[in-house]
């Protein structure tokens, strides 16, 4: 089961292209993150335990569906982690599991209304199904 | 001056306003928009993972025709410039997309992120420059207190968007300026208004767009305008109904063809 994580938080800190060991926790990324209130793993603790190879409960954290992309605290780092980059490589290794997308097209009608932009749909299916 | 135009899918029809009025403030102000034939989607997220290529296929798509025009790249939409000008800096200095993106793709000349992307405000701000639009101000907004909403898009990450300072950005407010008007500077005007996430998650957009509304009324603005159809759609239907009425949203671009009379 370790080896497993191991592997995964390999590939992880690849395809975000972050290294975590620069981080030096100083949370600025949780403090300026609109939505940290929302999560149960905030962003400085997503780059903690992606170092530590803790990647099974990252795997199944409601922050995943959270993150709102908006960079705040990839400009604010003073230490330059990125960790939107963490967040949404984990997102990634999640939805390309078997039965993993959260966001199914039959789903798509109830959520609609007349002034809902095209943007919204194909920002959401981008973020939350593959 | 000639560019190729990529106004992309929800200029084409939520956000119509947005387009029309970017098209003929360009034409009485002496700019060409080509639009670009067969552009497709640019996926309206930058695809943050290395890995990802085909979600990164699109963005080569235009820039490379635009590239084959000899022309720079003009978007408008604050989703569209900042995935293409992201997947452009990836052809410039990921040298894996770059080689599997070309290899996929087989184009007749490989494309290493030679097109220059330019956002509409860029254009107003660097090839026609403010005060040729203060001269060219038919209605000026005079007296009217406006705040610019920014948003996340268009500002961050700098290192890559190189847009304005991602903090205390500038352009927004000297547009205002030169239409006459009298701009309003808030706290919450580069913060998140939650994006995609009203799509499963109202409540935390609401959340977001009350500050953010709350904070510009605060500091005197009568309105707000912004770049980017999703922050209007959030702003119009995620804040609270009295602040609403009080603070108006709309796109730049409809006051810029306003305060030229067209």
């Amino acid at each position: 089961m370790l080896q497993k994580q191991q592997l995964q938080a390999e590939t992880i800190r690849r395809i975000s292209g972050v290294n975590t060991r620069k981080c030096m926790k100083c949370g600025k990324c949780t403090a300026t993150c609109p939505a940290h209130s929302e999560m149960d793993i905030s962003p400085h603790r997503f780059v903690s335990m992606v170092e530590n190879n803790e990647i099974d409960a990252l795997m199944s954290s409601d922050s995943l569906w959270k993150c709102l992309s908006c960079f705040a605290c990839v400009e604010r780092c003073p230490r330059g982690v990125e960790p939107a980059n963490l967040i949404e490589a984990v997102r990634v290794t999640a939805v390309r599991m078997q039965n993993r997308n959260r966001l199914l097209p039959e789903n798509i009608p109830s959520l609609l209304n007349n002034k809902l932009p095209q943007q919204a749909l194909v920002s959401a299916f981008r973020k939350y199904s593959k | 001056m000639t560019f190729d135009y990529y106004p992309g899918c929800t200029l084409k029809t939520k956000a119509k306003e947005l387009d029309i009025h970017a098209r003929s403030a360009a034409e009485a102000l002496g700019i060409k928009l080509e639009e670009l034939t067969d552009w497709q989607c640019c996926g309206a997220v930058y695809p943050m993972a290395k890995d990802e290529i085909a979600t990164r296929l699109s963005s080569v798509r235009a820039l490379a025709a635009s590239r084959d025009n000899g022309r720079d790249l003009l978007t408008l939409c604050s989703a569209c410039h900042h995935v293409i000008k992201r997947v452009n800096n990836d052809m410039q200095t990921d040298e894996e997309i770059r080689t599997k993106v070309n290899n996929y793709m087989s184009p007749e000349t490989e494309y290493h992120g030679e097109t220059k992307v330019v956002h509409y405000l860029e254009m107003l701000r660097d090839t026609i420059g403010f005060d040729t639009i203060r001269q060219r101000a038919v209605k000026p907004l005079t007296g009217k207190k406006i705040g610019a909403y920014y948003g996340c898009l268009l500002l961050r990450p700098n290192k890559v968007m190189a847009f304005d300072n991602p903090e205390n950005p500038t352009v927004l407010e000297d547009f205002i300026r030169a239409l006459g008007a009298e701009p309003v500077i808030y706290p919450y005007r580069n913060e998140c208004c939650g994006g995609y996430i009203s799509l499963e998650n109202n409540e935390l957009s609401a959340k977001k767009c009350d500050q953010i509304t709350v904070s510009a009324l605060e500091n005197k603005a009568d309105m707000l305008i912004t770049a980017c159809p999703l922050c209007m759609y959030n702003l119009d239907a995620n804040t609270n109904s009295e602040h609403k009425t009080k603070l108006p949203i709309v796109y730049f671009t409809e006051l810029l063809a306003q305060v030229l009379d067209i």
